[in-house]
């Protein structure tokens, strides 16, 4: 199969003025990903589906991530005078990643027994703008597992033919994959509250009834 | 394959059929099959619309075993998840824990030992002999020979089900397999013991043939229907025996080569109309290449150590990247995907589950069938319910 940056140099020339990164993957396997801009990410992965050379006709899996805002400490080796002396320190820099969900594609091609390429896409935030286009008209194959991320992440999938909770029941407020979801004050899952369990339960006791004064 | 086209999305809105002037003959009838129904393989749901006897419209609706396996994965050690994947696919709890073992020798970058490796293959080919008898008994159930195929199917599964045991302690749950190797070595009573079961397997197995494959009422109940086109299977993603019925030789163990599998003499079985007797006798004929696996992995069992000395069981903290690792399972492909910030936990544990994915298709197959058919495409697809809710 083409190297992703083949891919990516003939992704620019059939699509112009579209923006492509290729993330970096340090572990051994070192699968690399394609990361598009939501917007044009239909177009790029009709390419994927079409052309002849790679054909990836079947997306095995989607997974959704959840990137809360985070401070990220990288490490930068600088040369510093002390003392007159040039020495090299080691500085400690902060950035602070805006917090985005995320949307996986494994894509592989049946007929030619190859891949994976990784397609990734970003939405602009975890709140408001949560939408992405959904990939279930090109590959039917995505429709449940864009579903699932819809239910427990709240991607919103635009061009979905059918976006419902999947796992969740209908009424379900909240997407419990999300790395800051708190479930929600389950008292009872103890059948005798005891310790911190007995504090939470007592919550939701009614308020003990006042002695009654005889008459 | 001829055409990539993408199916167009389906209409939801359904009517009943209309006589020569126009107007409806009859009502719509909804009904609810299932959670709790003895058809359904657990506890799954079918939103049916039926039309007389014919299926209009079919939703499926799940959910009831959610418990949230991925959260899980996130709050726990890598190691730890081990045993959550046994509860997956609760029939085929080897080859989860296999799937699962891959992909972090992926992320970590371990090697098995040849010894281990030889067990590994073994055990994936037991469980996917054990999977697919059991899966015939349970079809058969569905057509309505009830109780006697199944208790057939349910014997030989006890057989497979002491060897699991005796090996790893368990029947069903038997977290077995570590990173970079298995738990335990097996002895040679132990392989004279498996020898044994695979060689009668056969035997079974022409016995299961002889009352099934020609059966006149498993061929009337079978032949031409839930049929699913090639374009269609490949386009939504279905996989294992379903896809291969369906005429596309796409075998994991063929193309990934994961595992020692290239050392193996063995072929696909694909079939030509991908109807539900085809998904059945492609089950049936790949028993059969279980068999010969497991008679040249027994045969060539080599002597050695069963862990790779480097993996650690504790502590274990891979270095901060992702991976995707799949297996091909009885049911189709199994996937996990790890994301590691070089924490004990991993940050991100996805699992790919196959008969989550196989189920797009269910109401594809179903409509313009009866509702009594509808029962047994269900069955031909193979789900079980603690994969699918997870």
């Amino acid at each position: 199969m083409e190297t992703l940056e083949q891919i990516k140099t003939r992704l620019g020339a059939a699509l112009p003025l579209t923006k492509l990164d290729i993330l970096p993957n340090e572990c051994p396997a070192g699968e690399r990903s394609l990361l598009v801009e939501s917007d044009r990410a239909f177009d790029v992965a009709k390419f994927l589906r079409d052309d002849a050379q790679l054909k990836l006709d079947y997306c095995s899996n989607v997974t959704g991530i959840d990137w809360p805002e985070a401070k990220i400490k990288t490490k930068v080796k600088k040369m510093v005078l002390v003392e007159g002396a040039e020495k090299e320190v080691e500085e400690t820099i902060e950035t602070l990643r805006s917090g985005h969900l995320e949307v996986v594609y494994h894509l592989y091609s049946m007929e030619l027994k190859h891949g994976p390429v990784i397609l990734r896409m970003r939405t602009e935030n975890r709140t408001d703008k949560t939408h992405l286009p959904s990939l279930t008209p090109l590959w039917r194959g995505a429709e449940f597992q864009e579903r699932e991320i819809f239910d427990l992440y709240g991607v919103i999938f635009d061009g979905h033919p059918d976006l419902r909770r999947i796992l969740m029941w209908d009424e379900f407020v909240g997407f419990p994959m999300r790395r800051d979801y708190v479930a929600p004050d389950d008292f009872e899952y103890e059948p005798t509250p005891h310790d911190e369990v007995l504090v939470e339960a007592k919550k939701h006791y009614p308020a003990e009834p006042k002695a009654e004064v005889k008459a | 394959m001829s055409s990539l086209a993408a199916m167009p999305p389906k209409s939801f809105e359904v009517k009943p059929k209309l006589d020569e002037s126009g107007t409806p003959i009859g009502e719509l009838l909804e009904i609810s099959m299932g959670p709790h129904h003895p058809s359904t393989h657990g506890v799954f749901r079918m939103d049916v619309v039926l039309d007389g006897e014919t299926v209009v419209k079919l939703k499926p609706v799940f959910g009831y075993l959610h418990r949230n396996h991925e959260k899980i994965g996130e709050n726990i050690s890598y190691l730890a998840s081990m045993p959550y994947t046994d509860r997956l696919d609760y029939f085929c709890s080897m080859t989860n824990n296999w799937a699962y073992a891959l992909t972090v020798e992926k992320l970590a970058g371990l090697a098995v030992p040849e010894r281990a490796e030889y067990i590994r293959v073994i055990m994936a080919e037991l469980t996917r002999l054990q999977n697919h008898t059991c899966l015939i008994g349970f079809f058969l159930q569905d057509m309505g020979a009830l109780g006697t195929p199944m208790m057939y199917a349910f014997r030989e599964r006890e057989k497979i089900l002491d060897i699991f045991e005796s090996v790893s302690g368990a029947r069903m749950m038997c977290n077995y397999m570590r990173f970079g190797g298995v738990r335990v070595d097996v002895n040679d009573e132990w392989i004279a013991q498996t020898k044994k079961v695979v060689s009668d397997y056969s035997k079974f197995l022409d016995e299961f043939g002889t009352f099934l494959t020609e059966n006149e009422i498993v061929l009337a109940r079978t032949q031409f229907i839930g049929v699913m086109p090639k374009e269609l299977a490949v386009n939504a993603s279905i996989t294992g025996p379903m896809l291969r019925a369906a005429g596309v030789n796409y075998d994991l163990r063929k193309v990934d080569k994961y595992g020692i599998y290239s050392r193996f003499n063995f072929q696909v079985p694909v079939g030509e109309h991908g109807d539900i007797y085809d998904r059945y006798m492609v089950r049936v004929l790949e028993m059969r290449e279980s068999i010969k696996i497991l008679e040249q992995a027994l045969r060539d069992i080599p002597a050695g150590p069963v862990m790779d000395p480097k993996s650690k069981l504790r502590g274990f903290r891979p270095k901060p990247g992702e991976v995707y690792g799949r297996v091909e399972g009885p049911k189709g492909e199994l996937g996990f995907y790890l994301i590691s910030d070089g924490s004990p936990n991993p940050y991100r544990y996805r699992v790919r589950p196959p008969s989550f994915v196989n189920l797009t298709v269910l109401e594809d197959m179903c409509l313009g069938h009866r509702i009594s058919d509808a029962v047994v495409i269900l069955g031909s697809v193979d789900i079980v319910l603690g994969e699918v809710d997870r």
